[in-house]
């Protein structure tokens, strides 16, 4: 195969040019991507995003409309799902209802051929179990099981043929708070140990920051940014991602100059706010709309005139219009002049300075121009 | 009693009140015919007719000479029932996980406009169909001839494929649309190629629907008349066109009575066999398949 790439050794999943189109529909719009083996990449963005699409390329459910889909180096459009070597989590987990949780897990190793014998199969199906925390479980009913229990044995049942890549869907979205969490840990610990490429789809961001080495956030079709979790949060580069990623404030206008790697904005109320260029994305020229985004962590607050507000290069005059304890830190909604409304984020420790702020007290935000980005649309 | 009336009182006497129409119908029309044609079934027909009291075993010792009624409908049930099965769980699957929403709604109707006409009329049709200036006269002109179909045990069998098989269409469909279509992606995903899955996931997850359908197909083939009369012309007749002589032509009440408890004992242990049968493979899957 003379087109294959020289690092085809590394990379387990590529997209050329992918497209995929319904009817009408254009799901995924000439995509091109390519995941590190061993890593853990995910698919960001709303519904109808075409990051389900995506991940059902790769599991063979769907075949692209052009481009090409590669595992393991190897083109596999025409391929069936029951010929790839990878394996998926389903969202509401898929598991057979007619079948025990010893049964469901060893379903595909009862597909091989040669099938592997029972006391093999029956021993792999333990290991496996005992990977995912669930030992002596084998006889149990699907429907005995609690949620979190039953994406355990999804997780099992799809890691036991060791498939090449593991593809999740959503697999968090139907368990609570504190059991996602706990999962989400533990699915990055079983990750690194069982070394395989996880490829997960999203619309939660804090799961995708939390899990992935790679995120790649997809808008319409189209791959609007792919990057490590701290660099998308750093330097998003456009409002949708900012949007996306974390919790920003947006300050729109109109581009008035560029310097170097600095726009400067005049905002709809008339004020002149300056941000950085985020690296990677396309630099803004004078006339442009653009946005000004402020994450509400780098706002400071304080009583008129504080001291630690003296070193930031835009300060206003605010009035707190609500306070929300979250316990480590207090989260701020203040009416500032000339900005409108700002969120704040404003740890225990800063409290211990400016002293308790409630609701209606008149106070002063400001923050650095430097922690502060201009951002275009889309 | 005064002491137990809890608020659950009023609440049993409203069971009651609703369950009483159900209770009064059972009795009276399933209850008190059974015993009575038990009754009958011992007795001895009277001399013009009818029944005279007795208590005899002669009219069931007396059985073999409607012998070939009961291997009749003993064949022609279970054989029209499978038949009717091969036919529409192919259709169900294919209306329930293939087709578009629109030529599913219009296969559905399709299923059912028949039965906006009487099922008498539809199966006199059959046999004007199946008689010599129908479908034999159609397969003459390609050169095959002398093929009777009217009057025979082909006939009544299409006969009753034509009238059942929505019974058994329904069911299934039912049982295969309710199928979670994630279970077969799951299936293909972890390596089992669209043959396997069928028997491994979609089959016995529609065992329901098969089932219903089976024996509501069966039961009512069981005790079918119409269709032999018509399409078997009194060569091909079931234990049903049996009863009818009996009660109706020959007016021998306990022999009829004889026989009517015997296809009930029949279908009876039929049932519960194939039930049991269909119980042991389940438990058996329960157990595991490894």
């Amino acid at each position: 195969m003379p087109t294959q790439p020289n690092n085809s050794q590394d990379v387990d999943i590529e997209f050329r040019g992918v497209t995929k189109r319904f009817a009408d529909v254009v799901a995924v719009d000439d995509v091109s991507i390519s995941v590190e083996r061993g890593s853990f990449f995910s698919f960001l963005g709303p519904s109808g995003c075409g990051k389900t699409t995506s991940l059902r390329l790769i599991a063979g459910f769907e075949q692209p409309t052009a481009g090409d889909v590669m595992i393991g180096g190897r083109s596999v459009v025409g391929v069936p799902p029951f010929k790839r070597p990878v394996n998926m989590v389903f969202q509401h987990y898929a598991l057979f209802p007619h079948f025990t949780v010893a049964d469901n897990i060893g379903y595909g190793l009862r597909q091989q051929k040669p099938r592997p014998d029972k006391q093999e199969i029956a021993r792999r199906v333990g290991e496996t179990l005992e990977l995912v925390r669930l030992d002596g479980y084998e006889r149990r009913r699907i429907w005995e099981l609690s949620g979190g229990q039953q994406q355990r044995v999804a997780l099992a049942r799809a890691l036991i043929n060791r498939p090449t890549v593991l593809l999740l869907d959503e697999p968090l979205a139907a368990l609570d708070r504190k059991l996602r969490q706990e999962m989400q840990i533990e699915l990055q610990t079983l990750q690194r140990d069982v070394g395989i490429t996880f490829v997960l789809v999203t619309h939660d961001q804090e799961e995708a920051l939390s899990m992935s080495d790679t995120i790649c956030i997809m808008h319409e079709g189209h791959i609007v940014q792919i990057g490590e979790p701290r660099q998308l949060y750093d330097d998003p580069i456009n409002h949708y991602v900012a949007d996306f990623v974390g919790k920003s404030n947006f300050f729109w206008g109109t581009v008035e100059e560029v310097n170097g790697a600095v726009a400067a904005v005049t905002i709809d109320s008339g004020l002149k706010l300056s941000g950085r260029l985020p690296k990677g994305g396309r630099s803004l020229s004078p006339g442009d709309s653009a946005a000004i985004a402020v994450r509400p962590e780098v706002v400071l607050i304080g009583r008129p005139g504080a001291e630690a507000l003296a070193a930031t290069d835009v300060r206003a005059p605010a009035r707190i219009k609500n306070r929300i304890f979250l316990g480590e830190q207090t989260e701020y909604l203040v009416a500032a002049e000339r900005l409108g409304d700002v969120l704040v984020l404003s740890s225990k420790h800063n409290e211990t300075v400016t002293g308790r702020l409630s609701t209606g007290d008149s106070v002063e935000i400001g923050w650095r121009t430097e922690s502060t980005l201009a951002l275009e649309k889309t | 009693m005064a002491a137990t009336q809890t608020t659950n009182g009023p609440r049993k006497r409203v069971t009651a009140m609703l369950l009483l129409p159900t209770t009064l119908w059972f009795l009276l029309l399933l209850v008190m015919p059974l015993v009575v044609i038990t009754v009958y079934s011992l007795g001895e027909r009277a001399p013009a007719g009818g029944y005279q009291p007795a208590l005899t075993l002669a009219q069931y010792a007396n059985l073999p000479a409607r012998l070939k009624a009961f291997t009749n409908t003993l064949t022609l049930a279970p054989l029209g029932t499978l038949i009717c099965l091969l036919i529409a769980y192919p259709l169900a699957y294919f209306l329930a996980l293939k087709a578009s929403r629109r030529t599913k709604a219009f296969l559905l109707t399709l299923v059912i406009v028949p039965f906006w006409t009487s099922f008498l009329i539809r199966t006199y049709a059959w046999i004007y169909i199946l008689g010599g200036r129908g479908i034999p006269r159609l397969l003459e002109m390609i050169g095959i001839e002398d093929l009777r179909l009217i009057n025979t045990p082909t006939a009544v069998l299409i006969g009753i494929v034509y009238g059942y098989l929505p019974l058994m269409v329904f069911p299934i469909y039912v049982s295969l649309e309710k199928l979670d279509k994630s279970l077969l992606e799951a299936s293909n995903d972890l390596g089992a190629n669209p043959i396997r899955t069928f028997f491994q996931v979609t089959l016995p997850l529609s065992a329901p629907g098969l089932i219903t359908g089976s024996l509501l197909v069966f039961i009512l083939l069981m005790g079918e008349y119409l269709i032999p009369a018509l399409l078997g012309g009194g060569k091909v007749f079931f234990v049903g066109n049996a009863l009818v002589d009996l009660f109706l032509q020959s007016r021998n009440w306990p022999f009829g009575s004889a026989v009517a408890l015997t296809l009930v004992g029949i279908m009876l242990v039929a049932i519960t066999l194939y039930l049991s049968l269909l119980g042991r493979q389940r438990r058996h899957q329960d157990v595991s398949i490894l």
